[in-house]
């Protein structure tokens, strides 16, 4: 019976504190629509520091769709001699597939060459111009990953040595370059991205300790009728998830509208260069992420000024 | 259920507020706290829900010893102490069933109970009709009952008043003062500070002077009240 009591009891104060969280949540949202403009114009600022850091993070998932393909893999394209029978370099690329270091093995013909030129570059009226196929055939060999330099190296040696080969280069430097240069521009990226997103709590303290010096009376009489720290706290950062969660929506809307209004050139530019690149926008899980982000960069600036401000709040 | 020992309070670079204060209120024990501006009366009234530590001596609170009291346990011995004062700190965007709510919103009632409550005690001091009007519509009188309903809607076991009859004429004064009385009888251990000796004296109930900071008189209750 005593049990039964006890179990009633906890689950009445649970439904309690509950409700009261249900009602800081929805009250701190009222506060925020009684003062609509100030709490527009406090989101915009939280919307902007996140925005920049968002539409650099799809800038770099873009670039990295774009350049996808060059992983940092090399590749070895044996350029053949111009008299080579197609018969022969595809003979010769069967037993280069048989080796231990090859993981493929392309033959582009001079002609199939030639016509990857014309659809590239749209020179067709240059090119009949031309008595004959300057291109050569060549040989797209691809080594399995992971294949150590030394070994690379000693394909590159065995594939000068084949006698239906002119020249042989070795595409890897580029890429190395290609890829360094991402990097660096992905940790500077980062790093700028940090600063802003450092603004958001540093926006949020700054509003909710004024709210807190709004509030200063309502603080010392729900202390003196008993209040505990963390249920005064409570409002306020509801008040700051508030303001994250409504940052990072409009830092979302900001960054689909910079999407919007660049996806149509960009994708232009991509077909222009044959390529199947399309820009993309943010996809419903890095959208989830933005607004993750605001709510929890919101909450710290919120609890950093409750807990530098509310302390000094003590009923006399 | 209230009970100060040799308790003394000094201010930085202040006088001493109280000097070697000793009383002991029993549970259900009306008193008045009388005496000039400066005599110690709000001093001692904040010692007893911790809103001060005393600088020496033991104030002790249903049998706690509050010198022992952890910061983090304040706010729940504070729950057990119905405050009312003289400008009577109502939450002027609130309406009157919520600033009556709000100590057993803070305590954590559920909700079905909230209603009843408030209700109850608003009805205790005649004004449930008000119950959904703001508090800066009311008279300064009836600011005062919401006051006390506030203070008296968890059914604490202590009512602390620190001139809760200041601004109030003296027809409503009496009301207030039978309205503590009647707390007092129900077994609610009440402190009263006044500066209306007047009033003290015509109710009859034990009156500790205050004058310096010190205890100059303790009246006991007489028979006629």
């Amino acid at each position: 019976m005593a049990a039964r009591r006890s179990r009633r009891r906890i689950r009445a104060r649970t439904a309690a504190w509950l409700e009261h969280h249900g009602r800081a949540v929805l009250g701190a949202l009222g506060r925020l629509r009684m003062q609509w403009l100030a709490a527009l114009m406090t989101a915009g600022v939280i919307g902007i520091a996140l925005a920049l850091p968002a539409l650099f993070v799809v800038f770099m998932d873009n670039t990295q769709n774009v350049v996808g393909d060059w992983d940092g893999r090399p590749r070895v394209s044996v350029f053949l001699e111009q008299d080579t029978l197609m018969d022969r370099a595809r003979e010769t690329a069967q037993r280069l597939r048989e080796r231990d270091d090859v993981r493929a093995v392309e033959v582009l013909t001079p002609e199939a060459a030639l016509a990857e030129f014309r659809a590239h570059t749209r020179m067709d009226r240059a090119l009949s111009l031309l008595e004959s196929n300057p291109l050569p055939g060549v040989l797209l060999v691809e080594p399995p990953p992971g294949l150590s330099t030394a070994r690379i190296d000693a394909l590159t040696r065995t594939l000068e040595g084949l006698d239906i080969a002119a020249e042989v280069r070795l595409d890897r430097e580029w890429v190395r370059r290609l890829h360094a240069i991402l990097t660096l521009f992905a940790r500077l990226g980062w790093l700028i991205a940090g600063l802003l997103a450092l603004a958001v709590p540093l926006v949020v303290g700054n509003t909710i300790r004024l709210e807190i010096e709004n509030r200063r009376e309502e603080i010392v009489i729900t202390k003196l009728l008993g209040a505990t720290d963390a249920f005064v706290r409570r409002p306020f950062l509801y008040t700051g998830l508030w303001h994250g969660l409504f940052g990072g929506a409009i830092a979302a809307v900001l960054v689909e509208t910079a999407y919007l209004l660049l996806a149509g050139p960009a994708n232009t530019i991509a077909r222009s260069y044959a390529s199947g690149f399309r820009l993309q926008g943010l996809d419903p899980a890095a959208a989830a992420t933005l607004l993750a982000c605001g709510v929890l960069l919101g909450l710290l600036g919120a609890w950093i000024a409750v807990g530098r401000h509310l302390s000094t709040i003590e009923p006399r | 259920m209230i009970r100060l020992e040799a308790v003394g309070k000094r201010y930085p670079g202040e006088r001493d507020a109280l000097r070697q204060v000793s009383l002991h209120l029993r549970p259900g024990e009306l008193g008045f706290l009388t005496g000039p501006s400066g005599a110690g009366k709000s001093t001692l009234l904040r010692l007893i829900p911790l809103l001060e530590r005393p600088s020496q001596g033991r104030v002790e609170v249903g049998g706690v010893d509050l010198g022992r009291l952890a910061r983090r346990r304040i706010p729940y011995l504070r729950r057990g102490i119905g405050m009312i004062f003289q400008d009577h700190r109502l939450l002027a965007d609130r309406t009157v069933f919520d600033n009556v709510a709000l100590p057993l919103v803070i305590a954590g009632t559920p909700r079905r109970e909230l209603g009843r409550r408030v209700r109850a005690a608003l009805d205790k001091v005649d004004l449930l009709r008000y119950e959904r009007a703001q508090p800066e519509t009311l008279s300064s009188g009836e600011q005062q009952r919401v006051g006390i309903a506030r203070a008296v809607v968890r059914r604490p076991p202590v009512l602390l008043a620190d001139e809760p009859t200041g601004n109030l004429d003296p027809a409503l004064s009496a009301e207030i003062m039978t309205l503590f009385r009647r707390f007092s009888e129900l077994g609610v251990t009440t402190l009263i500070a006044t500066h209306d000796v007047a009033l003290v004296e015509r109710l009859g109930h034990r009156r500790i002077s205050l004058s310096g900071g010190r205890v100059v008189a303790d009246t006991a209750a007489t028979e006629a009240h």
